[in-house]
């Protein structure tokens, strides 16, 4: 520290002190300024939206008009969220095959990257629902299955069926199976109420209870556990009734043509 | 078998009554004994087979009611080619169908082997009998019940009339689950509880937390219960069974029905789960046409008209909850519905 004190007076003294001061701001600058990636995010946001809107013109703009505002043929799209692209272009459901009671779910043509572009185009036109990050619809507790459980037979297994089979609705609408379904589809789904599902918002339904019920139909639609022996599709009533008829009056049918045709006559040898 | 002991067979009965007529009445065969007609032994061994069924049914129904007695419903058990299944469930249903089973089996095992089976042929008579048939008819049924060895053959009587008189009691056991009459218990709902001054809070189903307007949104179904009824109490099924409620709100322009309008909060509209057919859980609710739907029947609501019946069964539109919000902002219900909720019955007012 001497050798620095005794030099403080140097004609140089104030060149590198304004030297040090530089380095040190240039410095901090560069480890905490975040200009550079902002810039990058909006500008890859914004080219992001560009594509969107390019794929959008050529794919949906004929029912739901060139700026998304909705037409006769398809509703607006003004406030429905990139989780309503997500969960609709994801699952094939659009673009619509045709008009109908309801549009089915089909072969997906767009790559995940191209349905982020349509998702962000549709989200720059009015807020609502974002598509789920990994961690809202993944659970790692195995108690949310049986939480969730009691959550679907609650809200979900009306239409779906208990053990998430889908089921029939009015006039050729119909709630659809829950088996294979992606765990981010079943999310989203909650979450915008696609066609005429209900929506279940995080207001009446928060986060963590959604992603119980998704493990439930995960769950239940992939490894049942089995409990009452042979499911019979977990259909219910039909194939109960069919198993009944076929299986049961046809044994009782042929156990009386065994009581018929066997006498017990003693043959005289 | 030696030729000896078959007794003589009717020559008559297998004869041929004109060779000239093609289409002659060729008569019955010859009629053949069984063995336990010409071997007492064999007919004793018969009929310790019978009894032993009618022993093993009377066996199964005790089993049917042990079971159910002492059982653990939850308990589940692995049984090979079904897996994992209820225990109860399937020493009930394998007790029942042994104890009938077993009875039918043993009834038809008797009449085979015990029971006469002499071809009797009957030439179609006037209904009028006159008195040396009535009389040949009676000394018949006589003949038959000797034949049947029924009076005789005692143990095989004891045994039918103790199986069959126990099978009842399956059903005396499972009915009485279905208690005592409803009394006024329809009438009302715990909603009742609720007042203008003290009005009820409406719980989510799902939070088990009152809610405000703002958490209903246009499109979104919500099912409540009211504050003060837990899920782990008691008698939380019996409760719920006529207090739930699904709420849904419509675009105040796309209700139709004015009183309905006045009944809900600012397009919130509560009305009772259970459907007025027959009291199932009714929720299929399609957001876009506003229609509930029962699973069972296929009764179909209008929810924006007031729950009009425009489909199926349902005699009654679903009963309406008069909602609004509390100080605070909560959605509370200010009284119980003005009608019973659920299916029709014999008292109800309309």
């Amino acid at each position: 520290m001497k050798k620095l004190s005794a030099r403080r007076r140097h004609p140089l003294a104030a060149l590198v002190v304004l030297l040090l001061a530089l380095a040190a701001t240039g410095g901090l600058y560069a480890a905490f300024a975040p200009a550079d990636k902002a810039q990058a995010d909006v500008a890859a946001q914004s080219l992001a939206i560009d594509e969107g809107k390019k794929l959008f013109a050529v794919g949906c703009s004929s029912c739901h008009g060139l700026n998304g505002q909705g037409s006769s043929d398809g509703p607006s799209l003004v406030g429905v969220g990139s989780a309503s692209v997500d969960f609709q272009v994801g699952t094939g459901r659009m673009p619509a095959q045709q008009p109908g009671a309801q549009v089915p779910r089909k072969q997906n043509i767009y790559t995940q990257a191209e349905i982020d572009q349509l998702a962000a185009f549709v989200s720059s036109l009015g807020p609502g629902p974002v598509t789920p990050t990994k961690e809202q619809y993944t659970s790692t507790n195995p108690e949310d299955i049986s939480k969730g459980g009691e959550l679907f037979r609650t809200n979900c297994a009306q239409c779906h069926n208990f053990a998430g089979q889908g089921g029939a609705l009015t006039k050729g609408k119909y709630a659809p199976s829950l088996e294979g379904v992606d765990a981010k589809h079943i999310y989203e789904a909650m979450q915008t109420g696609p066609q005429n599902m209900p929506s279940f918002p995080d207001t009446t339904m928060p986060e963590e209870q959604k992603k119980q019920i998704v493990a439930f139909v995960r769950h239940t639609t992939s490894d049942e556990p089995n409990p009452g022996g042979l499911t019979l599709g977990s259909l219910g009533p039909v194939t109960e009734g069919l198993f009944g008829w076929i299986f049961g009056l046809g044994t009782l049918i042929a156990v009386a043509i065994w009581v018929a045709a066997h006498t017990t006559k003693a043959k005289k040898s | 078998m030696s030729e000896e002991k078959l007794p003589e067979s009717h020559g008559s009965a297998g004869e041929v009554a004109d060779h000239g007529d093609p289409f002659a009445d060729p008569g019955l065969p010859a009629h053949e004994p069984r063995r336990t007609d010409i071997d007492e032994r064999a007919a004793k061994r018969a009929e310790r087979q019978v009894s032993l069924m009618f022993v093993i049914s009377m066996l199964a129904t005790v089993g049917f009611i042990a079971s159910y007695v002492a059982i653990d419903p939850d308990k589940i058990v692995y049984i090979f080619p079904l897996g994992h299944v209820s225990a109860l469930n399937f020493a009930l249903g394998m007790t029942l169908g042994v104890a009938l089973f077993l009875i039918g089996a043993g009834a038809v095992h008797w009449a085979r082997t015990l029971m006469s089976d002499v071809e009797m042929p009957a030439e179609r008579h006037p209904i009028e009998a006159d008195d040396e048939v009535r009389a040949d008819v009676i000394q018949q049924f006589r003949t038959g019940a000797a034949e049947s060895g029924f009076g005789r053959r005692k143990m095989i009587r004891n045994t039918l009339i103790g199986s069959m008189a126990l099978v009842p009691l399956s059903g005396v056991v499972l009915l009485r689950d279905l208690g005592p009459l409803p009394e006024k218990k329809l009438k009302d709902t715990g909603w009742k509880e609720a007042t203008p001054q003290k009005p009820l809070q409406l719980i989510n189903m799902s939070t088990n937390s009152p809610m405000t307007a703002d958490d209903i949104v246009i499109g979104s179904l919500t099912f409540a219960m009211p504050q003060g009824l837990h899920t782990h109490d008691e008698d939380f099924q019996q409760r719920i069974a006529k207090d739930a409620l699904m709420l849904v709100r419509i675009a105040p322009e796309d209700i139709k029905d004015d009183t309905s309008k006045e009944l809900g909060f600012q397009g919130i509209l509560a009305y009772s789960k259970i459907c007025t057919h027959v009291g199932c859980p009714i929720s299929l609710y399609e957001q876009q046409t506003h229609h509930a739907l029962c699973p069972c029947h296929q009764s179909t609501f209008d929810l924006a008209d007031g729950a009009r019946v425009i489909f199926g069964p349902a005699g009654h539109p679903l009963p309406q909850l008069k909602i609004t919000t509390d100080e605070k902002g909560f959605l509370v219900a200010t009284g119980d519905f003005d009608e019973p909720v659920g299916p029709s019955y014999w008292e109800r007012a309309r």
